[in-house]
C-alpha cells in the first residue's frame, strides 16, 4: 500500500521555510528555562560585590529565615566534587585552570558567583538573595588593557609568535623579520601606521543562561541547558561529579542565540547541578541580564598596524602586532594577526600576537573570533592606504588580489571574491562614488560610501549522524550538535529529503541532545558542511541497507536490483528503467518489524586529498549619512556580496548574513562594554546601556550570494555562513564615516563622542 | 472566548494570604491569589505553564516578554500581576496555534523573520499591538515603533517585511 505524500520533497538550493518555524512562532519551542518540571525549585545567584580579593565571612542567617528558602549554597557548605583541572576543562577550554563556581573563598572577577539561594518560588529566592551578607577583603586589581599590556606574553609560551604554517618562498621567513620589514616599510612610497582598538563586546544572546538539574533515583543526572554543545555540558558535569558519561543526559533542543557564548558551559550549569544534589529536588537557575556580563566576552585589543605600498598601491610591507585581553587563570588566544597577511599579495610580513592578563572572567569566542577583530580594524588601515596612494579603495583591493593564502602559500579550493567585488560594487552603484571625503551630501547630512573585505575559514569537524527509518514511515536524522538559529534542522531536512526522495514532513531532524550520535560544539561555521556531508554518508548507507532488506522480501520486485539500478523517489525504492518495480519504504520497514538504521561519521579525513586553503569571503559596501551638528550616524544602505560555496537554503542563508551584518553595524557604532577601571566592573551591564542594534538602527540590507562552485572543499561544496557576515562590515561602516566626514576614527565603536 | 472559572491552587501565595486577582488569559478566566510582587511574566511562565512569553532582561529593556493586555502591547516583566485585576491578557499561545496560525505568525515564517526564535513571541505580540494602534503607516514608522523589541539575530529587515505584509493584507499599510 502506497502512502499518500502530503508534502513535497525538497532539494539543496530550495528556499524551504524553517521546519521549526511553527513551534518558534507559536511559543511552543521550549528553551532551557521553559520545560515544566515536577517539584521544581528556583536558584538565584548572588554575585560578588568586589572584583578581586577574598570572602572573609558569609552570614546567611537572615536569608535562611526568609519564607520559602530551602538552601543557601556557598563554597563553605557545598558537597565535594572532583577538583582536577582536567575535568573542569570542557571540550573547548583554553589553556589554564578553569574557574570553579563556589570553588573557594577567592574572588577573581567582578560579579563572580558567591552563593546560590534556592527557594520554593523565584520571588522568594530573589528576595532572599538580597539578604545574604557577605564580607570581603579586597585586593588591588588591573582591568585596563593599556596598563596590563606590560605583562603581555606569547600565548604559545615561547619567545616569538609564528603562524601555524607559513610558506617557504617568502623573501624572509615569517616570525623573525621585524627589522627587515621595518626597513622596507620606511623605504616605501606610501605608508600608513597607527594604533587601532576594539572595545570589549558581550554576546548578549536574547535568552538568559539557564539550567535545570534533576538527579534521578539511580544516581544519574538529567539537565535542561542553554548550550551550543549538549555533549560538552554532559562530559563536563560527568567529570566534575565523578559520573560515567552515559549517566548525564543534557537536552537543549532550542537555543535562544549563542554567537560563541554557549560553546563553554557557564556557571549556572554547575550551580543547578550541585544545588539539586544538596536538596534532592530539581533546581532551575537562570542568570539575570546583569549576570550575562559576568562571564565570556570578546576581548578588547590594542592592534598596531603598519602597511606600506609602492606608487601603484602594491603592498610592500605589513606589520601586524596585536595584544588582546585574557584572564589570569586561563590563556584565551585568537588568531588575529595572520588574517591581514593572508588575503593580499605581500612578501614582507612581520606578525606578533600577545595576550595580557586582566582581572575579568576569561574572554572567549564571539562570532568570527579573531577575524572579526582583525579585519574590521585592518580594513580601516587599508582604506587609509587607498587615500594615501590616491586610488579608489576597491581598486586597492584589486591591485593586491591574490589567489593563494599568502601565509601558508596554499591555493584556495575556490575564491570568488573577485566576483563578489564586481557584483557588490555593481549593485551598490560604487562607480558613482566621488573619491574625496565630504564630497557627497543629502540635504543637511553628509553622505559616505565605504567598503571592506571579509574572510573566514571553512572548517570541517567530525560528526556522527544517524539515519533511522521508523515503522511509521518517518525518517529520523540525528546528531548531537545544535541549531542555535542558523537553520540546521531545516537544512538537515532538505538534504535528507533530496537524498532519500522523501517528503519534508516525513523527516524528523534531531539535535541538541547529548544521547544523540557524537558531535562537537556547534560553532565556527562548520555545522552545515560537517553535518551535511556526514548526513549524505548516512543516507547512502541507509539506502544500501534498505535495498538489501527490500531484496529479501518474498517475491520482491527488487530481488535482483543493484544499488546503481534503483532510485529513491516519492517514498519508494524503484527500478530506474522500470518504475513499476517498486517497494514503498513504509511498507518495507513495517515488514521488517522495526526501524532500519545506520550511523556514519563524516570526518576531516575525507578532505585530505586537497591540501588547499579553504575560506569564505565577503565584499561589503555601506552607505552612511552623518548629521554633523547632532553627531548622529545612520547606516542607510548595505550591499554585501558573499562567496561561500554552495548555498543549501537561500532563505536561511540570507538570514545568517543579515545577522552578521547587523552585529557588524553594532560593532561599528554601538557595542562597547565600558569598564570602570577604579572598580574593575563593567558599568553598562544591561540592554539599555549596552546598545545592540535595534529596529530603527537597521535599514535594508541587500545580500548577494555569488556563484562559487567548489568540488574540493568537501563533497557537497558547502562553506558555512554563520560568521562571514560580520567580518569587514564594521570596517566598511568606519570607512563610510571617513568618506562622509573626513574624520578617521581608529577605535571601534565609533560613537558620536569619537566623531565630534 | 471561554468564561470558565479556574481556581488554581498552584498559584496561591505560599502563606495563603495573597491578593485575590482575576485575569482572563488567552480566553480562559483565572481566579488567583498572588503575592503582590509577582510579575505577570513570572506568573505566566512559572505558574500558568505558558512559557511562550520569554524573559530576556526582566527590566523592560528588550521586549522579549511583550504580551497584549486589553489589546495593548506591554512588557509583562514590568507589570505586577495584581495590578491588572479583571484584565484580558493575550500571549503568543493565544494568538494562534501551529494548526491555526495568526497571520503574523504565518508572515514571520514566510519572511524568515527570526533565527533563534527567542525574541519572536515578543516581536509578534508587539507587531499585533502595533497594527492595533494604527500609528505606523510606513516602513520607517514600523521600525521606529518596533524598536522596543530587540532581535540579537538581526532579523529586523525580515520582521519589517512580515509586518508590512500583514498590514497590506489588512489594508493598513502605506505601500499596499
Amino acid at each position: 500500500m502506497a502512502t499518500a505524500l502530503s508534502s513535497p520533497t525538497s532539494r539543496i538550493g530550495d528556499p524551504l521555510s524553517r521546519v521549526d518555524g511553527r513551534l518558534k512562532t507559536t511559543g511552543l519551542a521550549n528553551y532551557a528555562a521553559d520545560f515544566p518540571v515536577e517539584g521544581l525549585t528556583y536558584g538565584v545567584v548572588v554575585s560578588a560585590a568586589i572584583t578581586k580579593g577574598r570572602i572573609t565571612a558569609i552570614d546567611a542567617t537572615a536569608a535562611r529565615a526568609a519564607p520559602g528558602v530551602i538552601e543557601i549554597v556557598t563554597h563553605e557548605n557545598r558537597p565535594d566534587v572532583v577538583d582536577k583541572d582536567k575535568v573542569w576543562q570542557d571540550m573547548v577550554a583554553p589553556k589554564g585552570s578553569p574557574f570553579r563556581p563556589l570553588g573557594d573563598a577567592e574572588i577573581r572577577f567582578a560579579q563572580q558567583p558567591v552563593a546560590l539561594v534556592v527557594a520554593d518560588t523565584f520571588e522568594a529566592a530573589r528576595h532572599a538573595a538580597t539578604l545574604v551578607d557577605i564580607r570581603y577583603e579586597a585586593a588591588s586589581h588591573v582591568t585596563d588593557l593599556t596598563e596590563a599590556e606590560a605583562g603581555a606574553y606569547n600565548p604559545k609560551g615561547d619567545g616569538t609568535y609564528s603562524p601555524e604554517k607559513s610558506r617557504s618562498d617568502l623573501a624572509n621567513p615569517l616570525g623573525n623579520t621585524k627589522a627587515h620589514v621595518e626597513k622596507v616599510y620606511q623605504e616605501a612610497a606610501h605608508r600608513v601606521s597607527g594604533r587601532y582598538t576594539l572595545a570589549p563586546e558581550h554576546h548578549n544572546p536574547m535568552e538568559l543562561f539557564a539550567s535545570t538539574a534533576i538527579w534521578k533515583p539511580d544516581g544519574s543526572l538529567f539537565i535542561h541547558d542553554k548550550t551550543q554543545g549538549a555533549q560538552n555540558s554532559a562530559t563536563y558535569l560527568a567529570g566534575i561529579f565523578g559520573l560515567k558519561p552515559e549517566q548525564v543526559h543534557v537536552v537543549a533542543p532550542f537555543m535562544g542565540g549563542g554567537f560563541g557564548v554557549g560553546l563553554r558551559p557557564q556557571y549556572q550549569l554547575f550551580l543547578a547541578a550541585i544545588a539539586a544534589k544538596m536538596i534532592e529536588r530539581p533546581v532551575k537557575v537562570v542568570m539575570t541580564r546583569q549576570q550575562m556580563f559576568s562571564h565570556q566576552y570578546r576581548p578588547n585589543v590594542i592592534y598596531d598596524i603598519a602597511i606600506a605600498a609602492d606608487q601603484a598601491g602594491r603592498l610592500q610591507a605589513i606589520r601586524s602586532d596585536c595584544v588582546g585581553a585574557t584572564s589570569r587563570f586561563e590563556t584565551f588566544a585568537e588568531n588575529i594577526v595572520d588574517w591581514c597577511a593572508r588575503g593580499y599579495r605581500c612578501d614582507n610580513i612581520a606578525l606578533d600576537y600577545r595576550v595580557a592578563p586582566v582581572d575579568t572572567y576569561t574572554p572567549g569566542s564571539m562570532r568570527a573570533p579573531g577575524a572579526a577583530t582583525a579585519l574590521n580594524l585592518f580594513e580601516i588601515a587599508m582604506d587609509e592606504l587607498a587615500y594615501e596612494v590616491g586610488i579608489d579603495p576597491l581598486e586597492l583591493r584589486l591591485v593586491n588580489y591574490t589567489s593563494k593564502d599568502e601565509i601558508s602559500g596554499q591555493p584556495f579550493t575556490s575564491k570568488a571574491l573577485d566576483k563578489a567585488y564586481a557584483e557588490g560594487a555593481e549593485r551598490f552603484g560604487w562607480s558613482k562614488r566621488v573619491h574625496a571625503p565630504r564630497a557627497m551630501t543629502d540635504g543637511r547630512e553628509l553622505v559616505g560610501w565605504g567598503m571592506a573585505t571579509g574572510v573566514w575559514e571553512t572548517l570541517f569537524q567530525a560528526h556522527a549522524v544517524r539515519a533511522r527509518l521508523r515503522p511509521d514511515g518517518v525518517l529520523e536524522v540525528a546528531t548531537a550538535s545544535a541549531d542555535i538559529g542558523t537553520g540546521t534542522y531545516t537544512i538537515m531536512t532538505q538534504i535528507a529529503s533530496e537524498e532519500m526522495g522523501m517528503p519534508v514532513d516525513r523527516i524528523d531532524a534531531q539535535l541538541g541532545d547529548s544521547t544523540l550520535p557524537k558531535a562537537p560544539v556547534e560553532g565556527g561555521s562548520w555545522g552545515a558542511a560537517s553535518i551535511g556531508n556526514a548526513l549524505v554518508l548516512a543516507c547512502t548507507a541507509l539506502k544500501a541497507k534498505l535495498l538489501k532488506a527490500a531484496r529479501k522480501i518474498d517475491d520482491s520486485p527488487l530481488a535482483n536490483a543493484a544499488i546503481e539500478q534503483v532510485e529513491f523517489v516519492g517514498g519508494q525504492i524503484r527500478v530506474k528503467n522500470d518504475p513499476a518495480r517498486a517497494i514503498d519504504l513504509t511498507d518495507l520497514v513495517t515488514t521488517e518489524g522495526g526501524p532500519i538504521e545506520v550511523e556514519e561519521t563524516g570526518s576531516p579525513k575525507m578532505l585530505e586529498a586537497a591540501k588547499k586553503a579553504r575560506n569564505t569571503h565577503q565584499a561589503v559596501f555601506v552607505e552612511v549619512k552623518v548629521d554633523e551638528q547632532l553627531g548622529q550616524i545612520r547606516v542607510t544602505r548595505v550591499v554585501t556580496a558573499v562567496a561561500a560555496g554552495r548555498i543549501i537554503n537561500p532563505k536561511t542563508a540570507r538570514s545568517q548574513i543579515l545577522g552578521g551584518v547587523v552585529m557588524g553595524i553594532g560593532m561599528a557604532l554601538h557595542e562597547e562594554t565600558m569598564m570602570d577601571h577604579r572598580l574593575g566592573r563593567f558599568m553598562n551591564h544591561n540592554l539599555a546601556e549596552y546598545h545592540v542594534p535595534a529596529h530603527a538602527d537597521i535599514a535594508d540590507i541587500d545580500v548577494i550570494f555569488v556563484d562559487e562552485p567548489d568540488h574540493e572543499v568537501n563533497p557537497l561544496g558547502i562553506k558555512g555562513l554563520g560568521e562571514i557576515g560580520i567580518v569587514g562590515t564594521a570596517a566598511a561602516v568606519a570607512n563610510a564615516i571617513f568618506h562622509a566626514t573626513g574624520v578617521r576614527v581608529r577605535d571601534l565603536p565609533i560613537t558620536s563622542d569619537r566623531l565630534l | 472566548m471561554t468564561t470558565d472559572t479556574m481556581v488554581d491552587d498552584r498559584v496561591h501565595a505560599p502563606d495563603g494570604d495573597g491578593v485575590p486577582v482575576t485575569l482572563t488569559i488567552n480566553g480562559e478566566r483565572h481566579a488567583l491569589h498572588l503575592d503582590p510582587w509577582v510579575t505577570l511574566l513570572d506568573l505566566l511562565r512559572e505558574r500558568l505553564e505558558l512559557p511562550g512569553t520569554k524573559k530576556g532582561c526582566d527590566h523592560g529593556q528588550c521586549g522579549a516578554c511583550t504580551v497584549l493586555i486589553d489589546g495593548k502591547r506591554m512588557n509583562s516583566c514590568l507589570v505586577l500581576a495584581v495590578t491588572r485585576d479583571g484584565a484580558e491578557v493575550t500571549t503568543i499561545e493565544g494568538l494562534g496555534t501551529p494548526d491555526h496560525l495568526h497571520p503574523l505568525q504565518q508572515a514571520f515564517i514566510d519572511h524568515d523573520a527570526f533565527q533563534c526564535g527567542y525574541c519572536t513571541p515578543g516581536q509578534i505580540c508587539s507587531a499585533a499591538g502595533l497594527i492595533g494602534e494604527g500609528k505606523a503607516t510606513s516602513r520607517e514608522e514600523i521600525r521606529e515603533l518596533m524598536s522596543g523589541n530587540i532581535c540579537r539575530c538581526g532579523a529586523y529587515t525580515n520582521i519589517a517585511d512580515a509586518i508590512e505584509d500583514v498590514m497590506a493584507q489588512q489594508g493598513k499599510a502605506a505601500h499596499a
